[in-house]
């Protein structure tokens, strides 16, 4: 029995046209459409949504809260679990129900790719839970359910470094490209997924598949970081917007309660989108936190503060200019 | 049953003697029924169904298998279901519990005993080749009453699927082709849940009240008022008089429900 989607004649097909366009007629350097929703689910701490090309995933946040079982607690930090999960109608042919290797393998990238950038160590004992549910599966899924997580960890509130995002790149017909879908991703030369830190410049999550040259692969990052970019301008949208809404709802109530309970300024920086000196008074306000409950990090973690700043600010400067 | 539910059930009873429930819905009004379908162009049918906040989303995929052998030219319809961590705190991972698997079972009852599907219509060639039509069933939020709710997420995916086109070749050999036409269905069964609380008996039992219930019973109609399966939980009993008396309002509030179902 064969498969409804894969016919033969589809690896003959070139994955670009005499126009240079994809097989979705995007250009090399192209995004698929994307659409993000933050607090899709009421019952979950947190939780986001996200449509990239044809992937529809849910995230959702529990935690901090109590760790079950107990054994498995970390003394001076909190213990990041991700759960990623294919529904069984996500992909051509039945997903079978039970876990598979790559689901737990994808399971751990995204955990390693997301717990950089969290204050797990504010959380001594705790548990911080995010489960992963890959609604329809189109290229690039960890991707996506990196940047989807992400998402729904800010919304439940965990104290985080920053954001991370995901796109692959890849090579297509000999050409590097970006955001590779389905069919790319499976006859494509090349597919180098990757999760970063946009505003941090701090790469979390790398694999690689496929053959690249070492020049390839400089220009395959170079196009993951800027679409990357893309993305995580993306989120931070559709955080501030959430925000926006909720006060303007508290607002009606009272204003003057809400502006005590909110700094002002805090809430321009984000609009303004300047993510540098928006970056810097929250992480000083969490380090002063900090110090008192894990003595231990702050060493290694100031001198990890103290080179980081440098990065962020190159990548900001053009981000101005695009905005403005 | 500890403390918490116990003050809640007794805030409930005084609720109820009152004629009242907690979110000022009557006995037997069902919350609101949001439906939508073929949301995902990967499966071949499939539906998202809102029962007040309870989310369930249904996917189905067709496969071509052998028939079982007592029955060599009836296709296989199979429906399971996952409580997805993220639709409540208390869902754990990990191979489904007595809860997701009553909850399958009585959904695929609900459907199978139906004549909603006609069966022998699924068979390609009796004894080889038949459809398999597998409904699996994703809890996304659970505020209450799943039982309806995934009854109605199955029943909307049902009526969404295509079925695609099977041809066979001289080997015996089955080929699912691109074409497809649309699944054989009747009138689909509808399921009504009724929980006990003291001597009251409410419909579409919310959060709370399935926690602090007694007893409740699932009843599946059929598009002419026939049952076609039935679900008793809890360890409270239930008298002969209470049995009629759900059948009876059950069948008038399903007649309500279907006009709510979106049309094929």
């Amino acid at each position: 029995m064969k498969p409804l989607s894969e016919k033969t004649s589809e690896e003959k097909t070139p994955l670009i046209d005499s126009k240079g366009l994809r097989t979705d007629g995007r250009k090399l350097d192209e995004l698929r459409p994307i659409k993000l929703e933050v607090g899709n689910l009421s019952r979950p701490d947190g939780s986001a949504y996200i449509e990239h090309g044809r992937n529809k995933i849910l995230a959702a946040v529990w935690g901090p809260r109590e760790l079950h079982p107990r054994h498995l607690a970390i003394s001076d930090r909190a213990l990041l679990r991700v759960t990623y999960r294919m529904a069984t109608f996500s992909v051509s042919d039945r997903k079978r129900p039970a876990p598979s290797r790559r689901e737990h393998e994808i399971s751990m990238v995204v955990r390693q790719a997301l717990e950089p950038m969290l204050f797990t160590e504010l959380y001594p004992r705790a548990a911080i839970d995010v489960f992963i549910t890959v609604l329809e599966a189109d290229g690039g899924s960890r991707c996506a359910s990196t940047t989807v997580a992400s998402l729904a960890l800010a919304d439940a509130g965990i104290p985080m470094r920053g954001l991370v995002a995901g796109v692959a790149a890849g090579k297509i017909d000999g050409k590097i490209a970006v955001d590779m879908n389905d069919i790319e991703d499976k006859i494509g030369e090349a597919d180098l997924p990757v999760v970063m830190s946009s505003e941090r410049g701090e790469i979390t999550l790398l694999q690689m598949d496929g053959k690249l040259t070492p020049k390839e692969l400089a220009q395959a990052l170079r196009m993951a970081e800027d679409g990357i970019h893309q993305i995580h301008e993306m989120q931070k949208k559709v955080l501030y917007e959430k925000y926006a809404k909720i006060r303007e709802e508290v607002g009606e109530v009272s204003q003057d309660t809400y502006d005590d309970i909110l700094d002002d300024d805090l809430v321009e920086d984000v609009a303004t989108d300047a993510p540098v000196e928006e970056e810097k008074p929250k992480k000083s306000e969490t380090k002063r936190k900090r110090t008192t409950k894990a003595k231990k990090t702050d060493d290694d973690e100031s001198e990890k503060e103290k080179s980081k700043p440098a990065k962020p600010r190159k990548r900001a400067k053009p981000k101005e200019e695009e905005t403005s | 049953m500890n403390v918490v539910t116990e003050i809640d059930r007794e805030r409930m009873l005084s609720l109820l003697r009152e004629g009242k429930r907690e979110d000022g819905r009557g006995f037997d009004d069902v919350r609101p029924i949001q439906v939508k379908q073929n949301l995902i162009s990967k499966a071949e049918g499939s539906a998202e169904v809102w029962l007040g906040e309870s989310r369930v989303i249904a996917g189905v995929k067709i496969q071509v298998g052998r028939p079982f052998h007592d029955t060599p030219d009836e296709g296989v319809v199979i429906t399971s279901a996952e409580l997805l961590p993220m639709a409540s705190p208390t869902f754990e991972l990990g191979p489904p519990g007595e809860e997701a698997i009553e909850l399958a079972r009585v959904v695929d009852r609900g459907i199978r005993h139906s004549d909603a599907i006609d069966r022998s219509s699924l068979c390609i060639k009796a004894g080889e080749h038949v459809y398999m039509i597998l409904v699996d069933l994703y809890v996304l939020a659970d505020y209450g009453n799943l039982i309806d709710t995934a009854s109605l997420a199955a029943v909307a995916a049902l009526m969404d699927t295509k079925l695609p086109k099977v041809e066979i070749d001289e080997t015996g050999e089955a080929t699912i082709t691109e074409d497809t036409i649309p699944l054989q269905m009747g009138p689909p069964p509808l399921t009504i849940t009724f929980a006990k609380i003291g001597e009251h008996l409410i419909v579409d039992p919310s959060l709370k009240e399935g926690e602090v219930m007694d007893a409740r019973l699932s009843i599946a109609f059929d598009g002419d008022d026939t049952i076609s399966s039935m679900q008793k939980y809890g360890t409270s009993p239930f008298t002969h008089q209470e049995v009629t008396d759900m059948v009876e309002r059950g069948s008038k509030i399903v007649k309500k429900m279907r006009k709510q179902l979106p049309s094929r």
